[in-house]
């Protein structure tokens, strides 16, 4: 523990600049967004030494710091990284720096939005650094409350229906999980062990099968919402048509994937065996998000709410990936699970862009807008490229993964994920062909404005890491190889560990149940 | 120079890079210069590569060049990197030579548009890609160039984007091939599956150790890369998108809907021919889909009335040949008819191309005529193509296409044999109609209104070569029976000659099963003339005899029907009014696949969206928040403040729980 805290500097960054916003007068909003930028984008800086740093060949935690909190209860502040959590850490603080950039245009309230944006970050990154289950969930909790707020008060016309949905949705799954937890730290005390929330030792209990199956089920609802799974997925498209633009970035890029980061580091690691048990289940599940999103957005007249529920179909696959529960399946779903932070937070800053100069997302009130502004045309249409998978940009790596990997587990479930390739080519072409193409024949497009330096400015680096994550996925995938074999590793000696384990369980005639439909084997 | 192979790809996306990045800011001859000049670069590398491959031992050449790792995760493990061999040496060349052509003639043809630098931006992408897709050395890298063709002639195609209706054709385009896309994506998974790997070289090599010959693995693995070809290379039941496609400019439907693309499925069968050797069942369907496809699409070129939709129509109908050859097992000559066809399509396509650039932008052929005189360069290289195509010896289509037919018959594919042979008299009409009702006979436009003119020479000079190509192109691959060297199954025998072991697995396997005859075993080998006895001599001159024959009669049918009795047409139309409306509409088949997969597609999603998520989970949803705020305010009225009600309620209480232990408990 003698190197630098980098982890803490990051995370507690934000909300320190947060606190010296507060001295910074109403009426200097220039001010004000220089320095959200500039601690914005010192946050981002500093996170890159951990990329610089990072051991690949290591496949624990790293950066570890642990201060004893509260003692007796076994509480501490316990923080570090691994492979799974480094490019989660990255892009967060990538996206925060392209998020305050494209709020420059934001006029109302501009102390309270940054304020709100520099809490948010600091919630976001305490939650994926945190080996604290307690810890945690303080930061997940940490998280709700701003983006409460940024939907809330900057969002559009029904927005106090969706910040409450929103709220509402996420804490039904939170409170099972806050249980869930409490559970786990009885159980763990049960066994003999001293009272402890540290998610590394509670790694080491071992629950027998039909009790694991109860508590994954606790975890997974609050995970499944957040990804958001079909069908606890409604919140979604309400939040990102409300949200402003980067709210919505944030919500795809971020807080959707602490949905998928949950499943990774908790319910997964922790419950292996109810993992198995659950798998084909959530398999059929993810399949049918694939589809169900991709069918829905092709119907939407809405551009945000047509990229919302693209992104129930992406995320269907990132838990097909995870449940595949090989390398290729976990892998891809983890590498696809940052792509979508990129491709459909490159596709809500883009339709900001046109928000901004129209004031209308709908699909119908433009169309040849690729004649008035050929530059926005080519980014939008080279990101719908990366959305769509096309091999050179960042999603078919990870696509063409996931789907390996769950050919390689179920054959079915990979031949219905696979339509999806073909519904999104479907529904992100025709939204284009509809936008930028066809005459320019709507008065209000014809003097419509190509991109501006600013608009560039947060563009390009949206572009470049699209190539970048596609033309060369080394760079990422290579630092969570360790990571994941290990993962993996601990994951199939746990399950056996367990395995003979037995418990009685007042609820084991409903598992017995499901294990009939679903049954837990992955033979094909 | 074979390991400077990178540089075939690289120059035109360095054209492309350039182009795309600063060619709006560039004048139009640098632009084109570019442009042109990467593509000629790479023609001259694929050039000396050939003769660096020819000047190693046959066995010796295959050359792999591994740029980086691309995608690695567990197991799998993909590189980037380039496999030449005398397969991907013939297509590099014919990608650039043709590319090349099609490059300069642009420049003429494009020279007004606004979208020059766009143009040539998309149309160097397009050669990148291609040249990837037949240069890559694993499936996974050919896939990517699969796609990249794909999204170029998504581009391409809607390059008029300010037309809705070419935009939309570009977006068909570009979904249907994905729905071939999902059948390659799944036999790229299998073989995964059962090789660990995506590499060819491996793949190949081990295919008949890993794989049983005639088996249900292998026969689905074939299949479903044929259903990505059926997409790619515009075949029943993908083909729809393709007469489509000829919305874009014309130089495009010449390069990529007519000499490369398009031929991308039949590259990769003749890749995989291995595999396709051992897969009789999948062989029968490629043969049987490819000869079908050949027939099916001549029947509609006959009554179309846009030159270039009879262009495209045909070269369904050629791509079918191609395929068939390809199910006969006769790799060789399916690549052969690949590349005469090239020479010739293109030559037909930049011909209509300048006919409509010389008519100011008609393309509806009952407005031409006599064009013959005012456009003679036009008019004589696209009788050329046209007579190579018929299959008119000693031009470059009898030979190919003779082969195929004839392998066919030779393999026992009498069936397939028959629909290909059927097809190739309607070809020869259907093609002698076109030039009959556009360079010959009275103007039926207005000479004063319509200043009909020739086309500039950065346009009449590539037509020039091509027409030039389509003549002596096939004499590399003159048969054995007419006393040639077949120069070109030589070429090819060192990667389609592995075929021949895998298919003695076949013969043992599916000798019970009476599939097909697998006398083409050999054939493949590239030794038809060891395998042939007299007696198939006999029949091969005789078969070959009655296709040219044939071919004349089908051109004599299209002289009486355009030139010595012009009303002739419209009476046979009248009297046999139902099939004339079932062929002019191209058998309805647009409108069938709109109504039962588009609308099918959109009526379930819109239930999805509409009834399921609005009214079924938003209704959970809302319906649970409406319950606890209505239980909620119910119960606010007992929160009164009065004293007086709390007193009330709490006598209440305890009346009912005296009640309840003095009457129950007291039992």
């Amino acid at each position: 523990m003698s190197h630098f805290p980098y982890l803490s500097t990051i995370t507690f960054l934000p909300l320190l600049g947060a606190l010296v916003l507060l001295l910074i007068p109403r009426r200097s909003e220039g001010g004000i967004r220089a320095w959200t930028l500039a601690v914005a984008a010192v946050t981002f800086v500093i996170s890159l030494a951990l990329w610089v740093r990072f051991d690949p060949t290591q496949g624990g935690m790293q950066f570890v710091e642990r201060k004893a909190w509260i003692e007796s209860l076994g509480i501490s502040y316990y923080v570090g990284i691994d492979g799974i959590s480094l490019w989660l850490v990255l892009l967060t603080t990538f996206l925060s720096v392209i998020c305050v950039l494209s709020s420059w245009g934001i006029a109302k309230r501009v102390k309270e939005y940054m304020l709100f944006f520099l809490l948010l970050e600091t919630g976001m990154l305490g939650a994926l650094i945190s080996l604290d289950l307690v810890l945690f969930y303080i930061f997940w909790e940490a998280m709700l409350i701003p983006m409460y707020f940024l939907i809330g008060v900057w969002g559009g016309t029904d927005r106090i229906y969706a910040a409450i949905k929103f709220f509402i949705y996420t804490m039904v799954g939170s409170l099972l999980m806050l249980v869930a937890i409490l559970a786990l730290y009885y159980l763990n005390i049960r066994a003999g062990n001293a009272p402890t929330f540290d998610l590394l030792k509670l790694y080491e209990l071992n629950l027998a099968p039909n009790v694991q199956f109860w508590m994954f089920a606790a975890f997974c609802l609050a995970f499944a919402i957040k990804v958001p799974m079909w069908p606890l997925h409604t919140w979604l498209p309400d939040a990102h048509t409300q949200a402003p633009t980067a709210g919505s970035v944030i919500l795809a890029g971020v807080l959707l994937k602490m949905g998928t980061y949950g499943f990774l580091r908790f319910a997964m690691p922790l419950f292996p065996n109810a993992v198995e048990a659950w798998a084909p289940f959530m398999m059929v599940v993810a399949v049918i998000g694939i589809i169900y999103g991709a069918l829905v957005a092709m119907v939407q007249d809405d551009v945000k709410k047509l990229v919302a529920y693209s992104s129930v179909s992406h995320l269907g696959f990132v838990m097909l990936g995870l449940f595949a529960l090989n390398m290729q399946g976990v892998q891809g779903g983890l590498y696809q699970s940052l792509n979508h932070g990129i491709s459909t937070g490159a596709l809500f800053l883009l339709v900001g862009v046109i928000y901004e100069r129209r004031h209308t997302r709908a699909i119908a009130d433009f169309g040849g807008l690729a004649k008035s502004m050929p530059n926005y045309a080519a980014v939008f249409l080279i990101i719908t490229m990366s959305s769509i998978g096309l091999p050179g940009l960042n999603g078919f790596v990870g696509e063409f993964l996931i789907m390996l990997g769950a050919f390689l587990t179920s054959k079915t479930a990979a031949v219905f994920a696979a339509t999806g390739v073909i519904l999104a080519a479907g529904y992100m072409l025709w939204m284009v062909k509809r936008v930028f193409f066809g005459a320019l024949d709507k008065e209000e497009n014809q003097g419509l404005a190509d991109l501006t330096g600013l608009e560039w400015g947060y563009l390009i680096p949206m572009v470049v890491m699209a190539f970048w994550m596609g033309i060369y996925p080394g760079t990422f995938l290579r630092k969570t190889d360790a990571t994941l074999e290990l993962w993996l590793e601990r994951f199939e000696a746990k399950k056996e560990a367990c395995r003979s384990l037995e418990a009685p369980g007042a609820l084991a005639w409903l598992q017995d149940g499901l294990n009939l439909v679903f049954p837990a084997s992955h033979a094909d | 120079m074979l390991d400077m192979i990178w540089l075939v790809p690289f120059f035109p996306m360095v054209g492309a890079l350039v182009n795309g990045l600063f060619g709006r800011r560039m004048p139009k001859g640098l632009v084109a210069t570019v442009a042109c000049g990467s593509v000629f670069l790479s023609f001259l590398v694929s050039v000396g590569a050939f003769f660096s491959l020819k000047a190693l031992p046959p066995a010796e050449r295959v050359f792999e060049q591994v740029i980086f790792e691309w995608i690695a995760s567990g197991s799998t493990k993909v590189t980037l990197g380039y496999l030449l061999d005398p397969l991907s040496c013939v297509m590099i060349l014919v990608v650039t030579g043709v590319g090349f052509l099609i490059h300069v003639y642009s420049v003429g043809y494009m020279s007004h548009d606004p979208g020059f630098s766009r143009y040539f931006t998309y149309l160097n992408l397009f050669c990148f890609a291609m040249l990837t897709l037949v240069l890559g050395n694993s499936f996974l890298v050919l896939f990517v160039g699969w796609e990249g063709v794909g999204l170029c002639s998504y581009l391409l195609i809607g390059f008029w984007f300010e037309d809705a209706a070419k935009a939309a054709a570009g977006m068909k385009a570009f979904i249907v091939n994905r729905i071939g896309d999902f059948g390659f994506l799944l036999g790229m998974f299998l073989i995964f599956w059962k090789f660990g790997t995506l590499d060819f070289v491996p793949i190949m090599k081990e295919a008949p150790e890993v794989l049983v010959a005639g088996g249900a693995i292998v026969t689905a693995i074939t299949l479903l890369l044929f259903v990505g070809a059926t997409g790619k290379s515009a075949q029943i039941p993908l083909y729809v998108w393709l007469p489509d496609a000829m919305a874009g400019p014309t130089p495009v439907s010449a390069l990529i809907h007519a000499a490369t693309m398009v031929t991308a499925g039949v590259y990769m069968i003749g890749r995989c021919n291995v595999l396709y050797s051992m897969a009789p069942t999948s062989m029968t369907v490629v043969a049987t889909i490819g000869a079908l496809t050949a027939l099916f699409a001549g029947t509609i070129a006959i009554t179309q009335y846009d030159i270039k939709k009879v262009l495209a129509y045909s070269t369904v109908s050629q791509l079918g040949y191609m395929f068939t050859a390809m199910g006969v097992g006769a790799y060789a000559a399916g690549i052969f008819h690949l590349m005469t066809h090239a020479f010739f399509k293109a030559c037909l396509f930049l011909g209509s191309g300048s006919v409509i650039h010389g008519m100011h932008e008609e393309q509806d052929m009952r407005r031409m005529g006599g064009l013959r005189k005012h456009m003679p360069h036009t008019y004589w290289t696209f009788l050329i193509a046209t007579i190579a195509i018929a299959g008119v010896p000693p031009l470059a289509g009898f030979f190919s296409k003779d082969e195929i037919l004839w392998n066919a018959w030779a393999n026992g594919f009498k069936f397939q044999w028959f629909l290909g042979f059927a097809a190739a008299g309607i070809t020869a009409f259907y093609m002698f109609r076109l030039v009959f009702m556009t360079f010959f006979g009275k103007e039926r436009f207005d000479p004063h209104e319509v200043h009909v003119h020739e086309s500039p020479a950065s346009m009449t000079v590539p037509l020039w070569i091509l027409a030039g190509l389509s003549i002596v192109g096939g004499w590399i691959g003159i048969p054995a029976a007419l006393g040639g060297a077949n120069q070109f199954h030589q070429w090819l025998a060192p990667v389609m000659g592995g075929a021949s072991e895998a298919a003695e697995g076949v013969k043992q396997a599916a000798g019970g099963l009476g599939l097909v005859s697998t006398a083409w075993a050999s054939e493949a080998a590239g030794a038809a003339a060891e395998a042939g006895g007299h007696a198939d001599l006999v029949a091969e001159y005789a078969l070959m005899f009655l296709s040219v024959a044939y071919a004349l009669l089908g051109i004599l049918v299209a002289y009486i029907c355009y030139i010595a009795k012009p009303d002739l047409p419209g009476k046979v139309a009248a009297k046999c009014r139902g099939l004339y409306e079932l062929l002019y509409n191209k058998y309805f088949v647009d409108e069938i696949y709109q109504a039962v997969f588009v609308e099918g597609t959109l009526a379930l999603a819109t239930f999805c969206y509409a009834f399921v998520d609005v009214v079924v989970i938003d209704g959970i949803v809302n319906g649970t928040g409406l319950l606890v705020r209505s239980v909620g305010s119910g119960l606010r009225r007992f929160q009164t403040g009065q004293v007086q009600a709390y007193a009330l309620t709490i006598l209440l209480g305890a009346v009912i729980l005296v009640g309840y232990y003095a009457v129950v408990a007291s039992f």
